[in-house]
């Protein structure tokens, strides 16, 4: 059963270093905070585990606190690419990381073997891509019925999956809209599962077909309005797309990342992100 | 006729590709200006799909990300991203596929991965998204690239997506029963691949445009059909549709507000 939290508290208790972790949000409802807290908490040595890391995974990588990487879109949607991932492949500042890569399918299908409790994925695909050259991880299997040969990719099984969502009610029952991504797939796939939310609520008010994760599905939930920015959080406030724009400057240079770090990470707390979207929240 | 940039008519070429019965899934960038403009114009029909889940999608602006809000507000409806790629995609319900480049070569092949080797990159990209299974699972597959030669290359540094391969057969050779590449239009001119080679040959060259200039701006020799035709020029119904569509992205996503909020 969920057990409502601190964010401080959730973290410390369901992430530790070498972990293997995801912080899934598929350009919506990203867990900045959670990810926030996890760099301020100083763990270490993570495989970071994502469809579409952007700017928090710049952020851990940048900082020092990963060790290998899966995923299938590294970029800054919309902006260009992620500047301190670049630094770690191409230069290996702060250190050199270890990347395993996919396509989205391939990584959908993934989490949602891992959630299915099954030790692999089959689906159509890799046909002529190259990606299954350069990582072992992508095998074929044979159609027992057929004779077509379909690929294969292991499940995904991570220690923990932190994902933001709009609203727990007091049960802990958590309700996700919008763009849902691949966030419920995430949670049922991991051994443990924290879910920051915008708000905690009498009675999600829903329809019969919702997005809901059950509580009892949920390891710990903690309220952290804005935790989701500059990503959003559909119904509460939109897209910070300026801040996207701007992480490209930021992120170009070590000096300035790293004092922009201190100044909104380091020395920040989870009760900031409300601020950060107090003027975006009358514009939703 | 008004004046056009060569941007402006490359979108535009491209939109008239699209039908009003398309199934589209769009990729982000210049594909995601052509697809709206096709919906904004002869296509007001049509289903484009964008990789965040969102079905049937018709924004006022365009997105500055796959998954921005306005495209799922303006959504039929909002799958999972699983569901999207195995009942969508995979499943076989998408009629074209409308991809960017990075770096293309002569036979459609794409790479979005990086420039030069995978394992001590120069320039490290994004990678492939859900590029591959575009590329394979959707009915035919339609390229849009601004021309240079750096863009568009002898050899690709890696096949992030599958086109034609090394040309004639190869894409049955691997089992595939998709058309893949069918159709590209950069600024310069739209190419279509020859029936038995399957290299991209310019069949039409917008107007203004000379062999020279689409030679000048390509890494490989370039083949011409031998009917070569003249892109007919943006309509003015085609232009404004563009300018101003692309008037309400710039005062979305600039300053504070974003494309929700406008």
């Amino acid at each position: 059963m969920a057990k409502f939290m601190t964010l401080p508290e959730a973290v410390a208790q369901n992430l530790s270093s070498g972990d293997t972790v995801a912080f899934e949000g598929f350009t919506h409802l990203i867990p900045h905070a959670s990810a926030h807290e996890a760099i301020r908490q100083g763990v270490k040595d993570l495989t970071l585990v994502r469809m579409t890391p952007d700017v928090i995974y710049d952020q851990l990588i940048g900082i020092g606190a990963v060790r290998k990487l899966i995923f299938s879109y590294a970029g800054n949607p919309g902006v260009g690419l992620l500047r301190r991932l670049r630094g770690a492949v191409e230069n290996g500042w702060p250190h050199a990381i270890e990347i395993e890569e996919h396509s989205h399918a391939a990584m959908a299908n993934a989490y949602e073997a891992g959630a299915s409790g099954l030790p692999f994925a089959v689906f159509r695909g890799y046909k002529g891509a190259e990606l299954a050259r350069v990582n072992p991880n992508i095998r074929s299997v044979t159609c027992p019925f057929t004779g077509e040969q379909l690929a294969a990719v292991p499940a995904i099984r991570p220690d923990v999956t932190f994902i933001h969502a709009q609203k727990a009610d007091r049960k802990g029952n958590v309700l996700i809209e919008g763009i849902i991504g691949v966030q419920k797939e995430a949670v049922l796939a991991a051994k443990r599962s924290v879910v920051t939310v915008e708000e905690i609520v009498d009675d999600l008010s829903t329809h019969p077909n919702a997005c809901v994760l059950p509580g009892w599905a949920v390891t710990a939930i903690c309220l952290v309005p804005g935790g989701a920015h500059p990503s959003y959080a559909h119904g509460y406030y939109p897209r910070d797309n300026a801040s996207y724009i701007a992480w490209d400057k930021i992120a170009a240079d070590r000096d300035t990342f790293l004092a922009w770090m201190k100044e909104n990470v380091l020395d920040a707390t989870p009760e900031d992100f409300a601020g950060r979207i107090k003027d975006l929240r009358s514009a939703a | 006729m008004s004046q056009f940039t060569r941007d402006e008519m490359m979108t535009i070429a491209a939109s008239r590709a699209l039908k009003n019965t398309d199934v589209c899934f769009v990729g982000i960038g210049a594909p995601s200006a052509a697809c709206n403009i096709a919906r904004l114009t002869h296509a007001p029909d049509i289903t484009l799909i964008y990789e965040s889940g969102t079905i049937g999608t018709a924004p006022s602006v365009l997105p500055l990300s796959i998954g921005d809000g306005e495209l799922c507000d303006t959504a039929v409806t909002t799958v999972s991203v699983p569901e999207m790629f195995r009942y969508w995609l995979q499943g076989g319900r998408v009629t074209v596929g409308f991809l960017g480049a990075a770096q293309i070569d002569r036979f459609g092949n794409i790479n979005t991965t990086v420039i030069g080797d995978y394992d001590h990159p120069k320039t490290r990209l994004p990678g492939g998204g859900g590029a591959p299974e575009i590329a394979s699972s959707c009915g035919e597959i339609f390229i849009t690239v601004k021309q240079s030669r750096r863009a568009m290359v002898d050899k690709i540094d890696f096949f992030t997506s599958f086109g034609h391969g090394e040309g004639g057969d190869h894409r049955e050779r691997l089992g595939l029963t998709t058309k893949g590449p069918t159709l590209m239009v950069t600024d310069l001119a739209v190419w279509k691949p020859d029936p038995v080679t399957r290299e991209f040959t310019v069949v039409s060259l917008h107007p203004g445009v000379t062999r020279e200039m689409v030679q000048a701006e390509c890494g490989w020799t370039v083949r011409f059909a031998d009917k070569l035709e003249e892109t007919p020029a943006p309509t003015g119904i085609e232009l404004s549709t563009l300018r101003d569509l692309n008037a309400r992205t710039k005062a979305a996503h600039s300053g504070g507000k974003t494309g929700e909020a406008a």
